[in-house]
């Protein structure tokens, strides 16, 4: 296969001393950002992408993308240890894994956690390798109507999920889709629910609203209980990850669905963050038992890591073959080859072989070493939890200030992030769910966006949604789950009348 | 110690003049702030991390220079950081067209009168594509084809340059278009490629890799003359084969400026520094490059004619806004 | 925050202890919301919340998104009086007590004016006096080994973001008189 030696060839470009120097490095330096909330893969890569104008193309692009899938690992460690998603695609990480690390099994999460990264990432690699052509072709079928489908899809998979009060839980939702319709309208222009204040016109940042939602309100419920942390003093050795790994094989299926779901989020492009909210959603549906999702779960860390990290890798492949970036740091990384002199898009695989290749390699090894890194790492992350409160405590609260200043260099975000704490603290205590307002948080603007180009395109009329088979079917299947937990409990409710 | 640190920036004979003469007048003392009134990975943020790289590359400046995006509003809160940053010879900012459209469509006071114009860098082209599978071949066919039905013409942003082109040819031929905003070139551009929409307003650099593929079909540029560059992009064509739309009979010209200001309150020496400053970046082999790829018009203009040129395009903005109605006071 | 822990520690040897309901705060929440949420609609309402020719109108969601915030806040406002009327029996659950509530504070007011100063101070200094009040204050570490630390981390964080990444964080006098 012509496929097979190409790829030697790139291996051979990969394995270059100095290149696996520079994968090392951008490793440890990606893990570094995406445990900093507010620097992101996207910043880190802008950031350093200036610097490696020096380096030939192959080269800086390895040093780059290696930094990307340090971010992407990274960004699980503070979502599990403290509660705090560094990248949008880690919020769902936290619904399972950090409660799992307060019952003592940080270590375990986190393993679960990065094994399942490379696995995503293993599976999305090998298709990049074999079906770039078709895929990218598939790619071209998602106009705004499959947009819109794909976002209902998300929150089809979603809703009903939350236990408690479904009043609360629409409440939750409906506030959440509301900040993140604050700043300008995408389609017309205007400005909404600024009420001409020039703070709000930016709009209300995912990540600023995520850290004190989860971050500072966690640091002020725990101190309630006393000033700690729970759940740490569990002891940590290299046995807990080989034990994990005898574990996760259970869950094969459960990794083969979740890559599929993050290469076909990936490829379109929808990214890595509904890929991680539809895996876990998809994950918890299908699970015998649902009701124990959200009290540390380990397959409720294994479904959204899978997903965001295989949607993340396949997610360079639309930005290799089309020049369409499928998530902000992919779009950096275009801005690099534009650079270098690289024209991305169709002609890349055609005339850049020897590029394309190496890269593609430096995907295999990048997760290879990455791993090995991040493994080697376990012990040390879980023990910052044996940090003394009084010292980890103050520096998180300094990291989360730093965080929701970097977003948008405003002080501003860093005063909303405190309001959001307080919000976080009241909502917790008064059960009102979380994850439903993040996800509307997250997803809110995208959908409404697709909904309305796609109205423009069909000039008001709905039936565009249902006019091809691609976004009919999408659309189907979103039904289908949005009424799945009706059916249940219609069945349960004829058996056992109320 | 400080001739050992600008031996590099010596080698070329005019670098080292320049150099000598921005060390007799003003230099940074500390770490330079460059706002994008933009998100990362769009054009603006692309040249402004291009200078930064190229700036920090030939070792041209002493103090590092970082770029922030400040994105906010359309870009008004980028705008409205350079302009309360008064005096200080630190702050500098990019420019797009946002710089005039931005305060028209969201009623934020500002103009480019609150800040210092130092360089255009660059102008950006305006091309006209369509998908090739398209049965249009010229422009008249296209302009045909719109008048007969409404075609959808997809562009970045809202009320901003692509939406007023997209006005402009809607008032010059006198077909009705429906204007759908996506959220950057690239994204348009494969919209294209699968037919979703009818045709873009693209920025040449968008659209160049489908071209070569032999998805898309550039019809006409919007500028007064033909793009520069020789030999070809595709089998049969090359930028400068592309006619103007003048030439193809659509009287609709667009450029989009690519400019550095400064605050607002800062000294001619300092002035003079960026000035030498940006004419080293933009004689680099690095910059060169990014001119060619992007088939940017590479007038640049600095001092008074910058000025007379800035007045002359709001006035004209001013006016194409009105018409298209995209005139709002805060929202 | 003397007067904070001495009362919470009298509570605390109280028998019933005292604070908020979780009723009160119930209503209050869902109140707020409705509020949110009505705010919303008279935004939507200015920008026109209707169903043009080719789509909804800018001010469309906001609207209905509003519009069901109100009512499903109305529905926990219910939900919470009723909830109430339940329990009036026994002792109203609290949302927490007065006794809990002063711990936070002692956490949430250095906090805030860890927030307010920053504007003026810069982060680094902030974040200096941060670490180390913390230290002092719940650790129960000395001064001699707490400003140190706190020196440190921001020390480490300077040369983090400001340094290395080159990220420009706000910088109070202390950094601009030593040239940055």
């Amino acid at each position: 296969m012509e496929e097979i030696s190409l790829l030697m060839q790139g291996f051979a470009v990969a394995l270059q001393w100095e290149n696996l120097l520079l994968m090392v490095a951008g490793i440890v330096l990606g893990v570094l950002i995406g445990v900093l909330p507010g620097l992101g893969g996207a910043n880190g890569i802008a950031i350093l992408l200036p610097l490696t104008f020096a380096l030939p193309p192959v080269s800086a692009i390895i040093l780059l993308s290696c930094i990307y899938w340090g971010a992407l690992f990274g960004g699980a460690i503070t979502s599990i240890l403290f509660n705090i998603p560094g990248e949008p695609w880690s919020v769902a990480t936290t619904f399972d894994g950090y409660p799992m690390a307060q019952q003592g099994r940080a270590a375990e999460a986190l393993t679960a956690a990065f094994t399942s990264s490379f696995v995503g990432a293993l599976i999305a690699v090998v298709m990049i390798t074999f079906v770039a052509p078709l895929v990218a072709e598939f790619a071209l079928k998602f106009g705004p109507p499959e947009f819109f489908a794909v976002m209902f899809l998300s929150f089809a998979c979603f809703v009903g999920l939350s236990r408690g009060s479904p009043w609360k839980a629409l409440a939750a939702m409906m506030f959440g889709f509301l900040l993140a319709g604050v700043g300008m309208d995408g389609v017309t222009g205007q400005l909404r629910m600024t009420f001409g204040s020039l703070e709000l016109m930016r709009g209300i940042d995912f990540l600023v609203v995520v850290i004190g939602l989860f971050g500072l309100s966690e640091i002020f419920q725990s101190i309630e209980e006393g000033l700690r942390f729970k759940g740490q003093s569990a002891r940590i050795t290299l046995g807990t990850v080989l034990r994990t790994w005898a574990e996760l094989p259970r869950h094969a299926w459960l990794f083969l669905r979740s890559s599929l779901i993050g290469c076909w989020m990936g490829i379109t492009p929808a990214g890595a963050t509904p890929a991680s909210f539809m895996s876990y959603g998809v994950a918890r549906r299908m699970s015998k038992d649902p009701s124990s999702f959200g009290t540390g779960r380990v397959e409720g860390v294994v479904a959204p890591e899978t997903a965001a990290h295989a949607a993340g890798t396949s997610a360079l492949l639309p930005m290799l073959s089309l020049g369409v970036p499928g998530s902000p740091t992919a779009a950096v990384l275009l801005g690099g080859l534009i650079m270098w002199g690289l024209q991305p898009g169709p002609m890349l695989f055609v005339e850049q072989k020897d590029f394309v290749w190496g890269l593609i390699a430096s995907m295999y090894l990048g997760n290879v070493v990455g791993l090995v890194i991040v493994l080697a790492a376990v012990p040390w992350f879980a023990a910052i939890l044996r940090v003394p409160f009084a010292i980890i405590a103050a520096i998180i609260l300094m990291v989360c200030a730093i965080g929701a200043y970097t977003v948008n260099s405003a002080e501003f975000d860093v005063v909303l992030m405190l309001v959001f704490g307080v919000i976080g603290y009241v909502m917790k205590k008064l059960d009102y769910p979380l994850a439903p307002l993040v996800l509307a948080l997250v997803l809110g603007d995208r959908t409404e966006e697709s909904f309305r180009q796609a109205l423009l395109l069909s000039e008001g009329s709905l039936a565009i949604f249902f006019s091809n088979w691609l976004s009919g079917g999408i659309m189907a299947a979103g039904l289908v789950m949005l009424f799945w937990p009706m059916f249940g409990r219609l069945m349960a409710g004829r058996a056992k009348p109320a | 110690m400080l001739h050992r640190r600008s031996l590099p920036a010596l080698g070329a004979g005019l670098l080292a003049s320049g150099a000598a003469q921005a060390q007799r007048g003003w230099e940074p003392q500390r770490p330079v702030q460059f706002i994008v009134p933009a998100g990362t990975g769009g054009g603006a943020d692309q040249m402004a991390r291009v200078i930064q790289g190229i700036v920090s590359r030939h070792n041209l400046m002493r103090q590092p220079m970082m770029v922030v995006n400040k994105a906010g509003g359309a870009g008004a809160e980028g705008f409205l950081e350079a302009k309360n940053a008064r005096g200080n010879p630190h702050v500098l900012i990019i420019s797009l067209s946002n710089l005039f459209t931005t305060p028209l469509s969201t009623g934020v006071p500002f103009s480019w009168r609150d800040l210092t114009p130092i360089k255009m860098m660059a102008l950006d082209e305006f091309v006209l594509w369509v998908n090739a599978a398209s049965p249009w071949n010229t422009l008249a066919e296209f302009v045909e084809a719109a008048k007969a039905g409404r075609l959808r013409m997809g562009g970045t942003g809202s009320r901003q340059e692509d939406q007023i082109i997209t006005v402009a040819i809607q008032r010059a031929t006198g077909a009705s278009f429906t204007y759908v905003p996506f959220r950057g070139g690239g994204e348009v551009a494969t919209q294209l490629v699968g037919r979703h929409i009818d045709a873009t307003v693209n920025n040449p650099i968008e659209a160049v890799t489908h071209w070569r593929a032999g998805t898309l079909r550039p019809l006409c540029v919007f500028d007064s003359r033909r793009l520069p560059g020789e030999g070809r992009i595709t089998e049969t064509m090359g930028w400068q084969d592309i006619p103007t739309c003048r030439e193809a009979g659509l009287d609709v010209e667009y450029l989009m400026l690519r400019g550095i200001f400064g605050a607002p309150g800062i000294t001619p020496a300092q002035v003079q520094y960026w000035v030498e400053l940006l004419n080293r970046v933009s004689q680099t082999p690095e910059w060169r490059d990014l001119m060619l790829q992007g088939a940017f018009n590479t007038t640049s203009l600095t001092g008074e004619p910058f000025r007379e040129w800035l007045a002359r395009e709001e006035a004209r903005h001013r006016t194409l806004m009105q018409e298209a109605g995209f005139i709002g006071a805060g929202g | 925050m003397s007067i904070t822990t001495r009362d919470a520690a009298l509570l605390d040897t109280a028998a019933p202890e005292r604070g908020p309901t979780l009723k009160g705060m119930e209503i209050a929440t869902a109140v707020l919301l409705m509020a949110v949420g009505g705010v919303a609609i008279q935004d939507a309402l200015r920008i026109g919340a209707g169903w043009g020719a080719d789509g909804p109108q800018s001010g469309y969601f906001p609207f209905w998104l509003g519009l069901i915030l109100v009512g499903a806040s109305l529905g926990n406002l219910v939900a919470a009086l009723r909830a109430g009327r339940r329990a009036a029996g026994g002792g109203a659950p609290l949302f927490a007590s007065w006794g809990q509530l002063g711990l936070v504070a002692q956490v949430f007011v250095p906090t805030a004016v860890f927030v307010a100063v920053i504007p003026f101070a810069g982060i680094y200094l902030s974040s200096a006096v941060l670490v180390a009040f913390f230290m002092i204050r719940f650790g129960g570490f000395r001064w001699a080994s707490s400003l140190p630390a706190g020196a440190a981390a921001a020390l480490v964080a300077f040369a983090v973001f400001e340094i290395w990444f080159l990220v420009a964080l706000p910088k109070g006098p202390v950094e601009t008189w030593l040239g940055y």
